[in-house]
């Protein structure tokens, strides 16, 4: 385990693993409040255009990726707004549009290889300094977002309509939420791979909604199960020689599976206080 | 047009998809009434509230909140106070009562910054007001009906709005609790100088309490003209209602109607 330690490729893995965990563990803790799992995976999958167009046009598939998430993200918040489609036929029509678009780009660029299936379901083992930077940035932004409007972002989640009312920029904040997403799959496409990145937006948050009452404790844990199940995952990976990506993601299915078994605590508590 | 009116509202027309919700509607309120806006299901009462807080643009006419147009008098910090008819869209959302009821702080707050002692405090003392001051810590999940109804208002109170606004706070109160509610609202209003719309189709429990009753029916709008009278309830409901509740409402309309 210690030679593991020392390699650079795991070092680099472990950190990225980390910060990206961060990540989902805060950002599943709204999606999961405010019902968005399904447009997380629109995000994802419409992800694919983005990154097959960097193949095709020989440029960063990161920034090309990160472009059309947030595209699609917005177009179907738009949609929506405009009353003219509801939000999970938008999810359904634009992430099937986008990862048909990135089929062609492919064919296109003549590139159907392991980079694809790397994007696919994720090789962290594989990502370089260039990207753990990016990963890096990717962090501070969306962390220091969050932070900004932690409460709005609540208030959100509970009820858009008095939030509007109380005087909360509701609207910039919806907009805000879904690019914060877009970035946060984008990056994670590193770890886990556009098709299982929704499990790092979704489980951690779901796992934690399971076993708390308040939003703090509920985002402690979130973290905790995101940060853990990604090094367990990290290190399973490692020994039993199986896919990083995917055995994160099954480390956290697994996990979410025995909190649905767990009782709740504060209920327990206060059954013994009174 | 006085400048004291907290609702000016003159020829209004509400559309869903064509469809017309609220048809010429003129109605003026004056500031620190109690007032009940009365109506069967599907008289547009909601719509009618959604208007008067901004939340939903009037397809056509006037609409002013104390002189001002509603979505720029929020923009103004000018809030209004908001209890909706279904507040608890989350059964289980992990926030305490004293989470809720600081959210009314947040327009206030603006981002960035975190609710402060003046914040906590207007918070509590609400609180206090609804007699909910044990209830603090508790999950709001976790509250019976009436009690998170309560919270609601706390909540709604600690925007410190000049007008509160109620979507049928009674639907899942006992009589009791109902009366109950329509007294505290006097006592708020007294004590803040609020003016206060409650929307309701219990036209029994609205007319013994309220100042003003407004009615409002299939899109039409049935009132006297400013100062809004006692009540014109002729047009508003079928006929067997309102005899059924003439015997609970003021004694000059009963005669009118006798007659």
């Amino acid at each position: 385990m210690i030679d593991l330690f020392s390699l650079g490729f795991f070092q680099r893995a472990l950190l990225a693993g980390l910060l990206l965990s961060l990540l989902g563990g805060v950002l599943s803790v709204f999606v999961i409040l405010r019902r968005m799992a399904f447009i997380g995976v629109g995000i994802s999958h419409s992800a694919f255009g983005g990154v097959a167009l960097g193949f095709l046009l020989g440029v960063d598939p990161l920034w090309t990726g990160i472009g059309f998430a947030v595209v699609v993200a917005v177009l179907i918040e738009w949609a929506q707004s405009q009353g003219k489609l509801e939000e999970d036929a938008a999810i359904g029509i634009f992430f099937a549009a986008s990862m048909a678009l990135g089929v062609v780009f492919l064919h296109l660029s003549q590139t159907y290889n392991v980079d694809v299936f790397g994007f696919l379901f994720g090789n962290i083992l594989a990502i370089g300094e260039k990207q753990l930077g990016q990963i890096l940035l990717v962090t501070l932004i969306v962390l220091a977002a969050v932070l900004a409007c932690f409460k709005e972002l609540v208030f959100l989640s509970f009820d858009e309509e008095m939030a509007w009312v109380s005087g909360v920029p509701v609207k910039p904040l919806r907009y805000l939420f879904l690019i914060l997403m877009a970035l946060v799959v984008i990056v994670s496409i590193y770890l886990v791979g556009i098709i299982l990145v929704s499990a790092l937006l979704v489980i951690p948050g779901a796992i934690a909604r399971n076993l708390t009452q308040h939003i703090r404790s509920m985002l402690g844990v979130s973290l905790v199960a995101a940060v853990g199940s990604t090094f367990g995952g990290l290190l399973l990976s490692y020994g039993v020689d199986w896919p990083s990506g995917a055995t994160v993601v099954l480390l956290l299915s697994a996990g979410f599976f025995c909190s649905t078994l767990a009782p709740r605590w504060p209920r327990e508590k206060s059954g013994e206080g009174t | 047009m006085t400048q004291a009116n907290a609702i000016h509202i003159r020829d209004l027309y509400q559309y869903y998809n064509h469809v017309p919700v609220l048809e010429d509607v003129n109605l003026e309120i004056r500031a620190d009434n109690y007032v009940g806006i009365l109506g069967p299901n599907g008289a547009g009462k909601s719509t009618l509230l959604k208007v008067i807080l901004g939340l939903v643009k009037p397809s056509q006419g006037e609409v002013l909140v104390f002189g001002e147009d509603p979505v720029k008098l929020r923009r103004q910090g000018n809030l209004l106070g908001y209890l909706p008819q279904k507040p608890l869209n989350h059964p289980r959302f992990p926030v305490s009562v004293l989470d809720v009821v600081l959210m009314g702080r947040f327009g206030r707050i603006g981002l960035l910054r975190r609710p402060g002692r003046r914040d906590r405090e207007i918070a509590l003392k609400n609180l206090a007001r609804l007699g909910i001051t044990h209830l603090a810590d508790r999950p709001i999940g976790e509250l019976s009906g009436g009690e998170q109804q309560r919270v609601f208002i706390a909540r709604a109170l600690s925007v410190e709005p000049r007008l509160l606004v109620l979507d049928e706070p009674t639907i899942s109160l006992d009589a009791c609790a109902q009366d109950d509610l329509y007294e505290m609202m006097h006592r708020l209003k007294e004590e803040l100088n609020l003016t206060v719309l409650v929307v309701s189709h219990d036209i029994g429990a609205v007319a013994r309490h309220v100042d003003d009753v407004i009615c409002l029916n299939r899109r039409i709008h049935v009132h006297q003209a400013p100062p809004i009278g006692r009540l014109a309830l002729e047009n508003t409901f079928g006929c067997s209602v309102e005899y059924l509740f003439h015997g609970e409402i003021p004694h000059r309309v009963v005669r009118v109607h006798d007659d």
